[in-house]
């Protein structure tokens, strides 16, 4: 067995492991630094020889790690005694409360109390099963910067004294929304790099959509669990055609809509519809939207009318400029550039999204469409000053330069 | 990350020795499945018919020729799969591990290409 086995075998185990031993020493620190430990003897010995059972190899030597950790700090010597003598944490536990477990760790890596990059490098450390070297690539950092993080991410939750336990009911919807929210941060980064020279990493957009899809199955009565995985699954079936074959972005006007995802749309559609079931939140709702193009033949034939409303419904349940500049953008599908432009001059008059490439990309469009040449050239290269993927920014300067 | 299928490979001999403790494989299936899922890789997964019951349709001559199943000389023969999304050629072999096999069988685990990397035709 070589690294990449493994890590193979890592990518399975990390969640439940760290769950379980969080569980026996109260600890999610100490269970991290335990659970890596493991990792890396398993990295020593397996290729010199493989364990039979691979994933008790690993529980069994992270529980010993975590021992000889507890039994450096007389302060828990009561823990220590549990776990000791607890032979259970080696097998296949409750399969219920691992999932309550597996959850509760969702819930730790991605508490309010932690910044938004510790977050998400805990979660896809913790939950994903990720090296900090992956994570460092994903999110084109360094990998001290990603352990920094980490260890800076222990010490907070360690400091505020978050319990290792599902939240309250009382504060359960908000908590939810955090951990939504976390793995939309990671979508993102995937599906609109906001730096570097590729607009689309798919495999960081991957990681997102596979742990929705893990906290789907773990709370499958959360309509917004659903209506996250639709969206993730419904964006990332464009993927194949959102881009050419040397990386420039292509429009979503001018993409072969034959390579598309169809498995993955109809995925998507069928996770919209379990999001559907009491009205949709905010992910549904934009859910909603990518299923309104995913299933239209043709930017001509898509439902502009409708796509305007689900914005609007948007914009009344998670009021934001961006929502609103994609109104505005649908608003010119549905009814003309005149009425969209109206829109977007509110929001500058607002100075809501001073400083984004966004607006005056929009703008620019719209004054084309009127015919405003000298101003939409004027706008687009406004918004390739202020863009910051490089790819995004060369197809500006190249429809600015288009306009002279 | 790429998608694999991961496919059964049943002999009468293993297909005998699932039938013979078709409860447990019903249970122990129903488990990989769930784990699957709680993990975000599974995409799809089905198990096919009795092979008696299905028949081959057979290009060697200029028209198709059908004949009823068994398959002639095939020793193995395909029984089912599951599609999985995963991070690794190493973690598709990973998961085909813990399928719940019946002894004597074989899982071919084959990944399935993404859409760029197969020629594209203007129809």
């Amino acid at each position: 067995m070589d690294t990449a086995d493994v890590e193979a075998v890592w990518r399975i185990e990390s969640a439940r492991i760290v769950a379980a031993l969080t569980r026996f020493t109260g600890d999610f620190g100490l269970a991290e630094d335990a659970a890596q430990e493991a990792v890396a003897e398993a990295l020593v010995s397996w290729p010199l020889a493989s364990p039979a059972n691979p994933s008790g190899w690993l529980m069994a030597t992270a529980r010993r790690r975590a021992i000889d950790a507890i039994r450096r700090r007389a302060a828990l010597k009561d823990r220590y005694a549990l776990l000791a003598a607890d032979p259970a944490v080696d097998q296949e536990v409750d399969p219920d409360r691992i999932d309550d477990d597996v959850l509760a760790l969702m819930f730790v890596s991605c508490h309010p109390v932690l910044s938004r990059e510790a977050q998400v490098a805990l979660t896809l450390r913790v939950v994903g099963g990720l090296s900090s070297e992956e994570i460092a690539r994903a999110f084109l950092v360094s990998v001290p910067t990603v352990q920094a993080r980490i260890t800076r991410g222990k010490k907070t939750i360690a400091a505020a004294g978050v319990p290792f336990e599902l939240p309250p009911a009382g504060e359960r919807g908000e908590r939810l929304g955090g951990v939504l929210s976390v793995l939309y941060v990671i979508f993102t980064e995937g599906s609109t790099a906001t730096s570097g020279d590729r607009l689309l990493r798919p495999d960081v957009a991957y990681e997102a959509i596979r742990l929705a899809r893990t906290l789907a199955a773990l709370q499958p009565d959360e309509p917004e669990v659903h209506g996250l995985l639709a969206l993730c699954e419904l964006t990332a079936a464009r993927f194949p055609a959102r881009t050419s074959q040397d990386g420039t972005p292509i429009l979503l006007e001018d993409q072969d809509r034959r390579l598309w995802d169809f498995s993955a749309i109809r995925r998507g559609l069928a996770a919209l519809t379990r999001a559907s079931t009491r009205g949709l939140g905010p992910y549904g709702l934009q859910a909603a939207i990518a299923a309104a193009h995913a299933s239209a033949p043709s930017v001509e034939a898509t439902d502009w009318d409708r796509i305007v409303l689900l914005y609007e419904a948007l914009g009344r349940v998670a009021p934001s400029p961006v929502v609103e500049l994609n109104r505005a953008v649908a608003v010119a599908m549905a009814s003309g550039p005149v009425q969209a432009l109206a829109i977007v001059d509110e929001l500058i008059a607002s100075d809501r999204l001073a400083g984004s490439h966004l607006v005056p990309t929009v703008r620019g469009e719209l004054l084309a469409r009127l015919g405003r040449r000298p101003e939409a050239r004027a706008e687009l290269e406004l918004a390739a000053r202020l863009c910051t993927n490089q790819r995004e920014r060369s197809v500006l300067l190249r429809k600015a330069a288009a306009l002279s | 990350m790429s998608k694999y299928l991961l496919i059964m490979r049943g002999t009468d001999e293993s297909n005998a020795a699932m039938m013979a403790n078709i409860e447990e494989m019903m249970v122990t299936t129903r488990q990989f499945i769930e784990e699957t899922v709680k993990a975000g890789v599974l995409l799809a997964a089905e198990g096919l018919d009795d092979p008696g019951k299905g028949v081959v349709v057979d290009f060697s001559g200029e028209t198709p020729v059908v004949t009823d199943g068994p398959y002639g000389e095939t020793k193995e023969l395909f029984g089912g799969f599951f599609m999985l999304d995963v991070a690794s050629k190493q973690e598709a072999v990973e998961w085909a591990k813990r399928v719940p096999a019946a002894p004597g069988s074989k899982i071919e685990v084959r990944r399935v290409p993404e859409s760029d990397e197969v020629p594209q035709v203007d129809a």
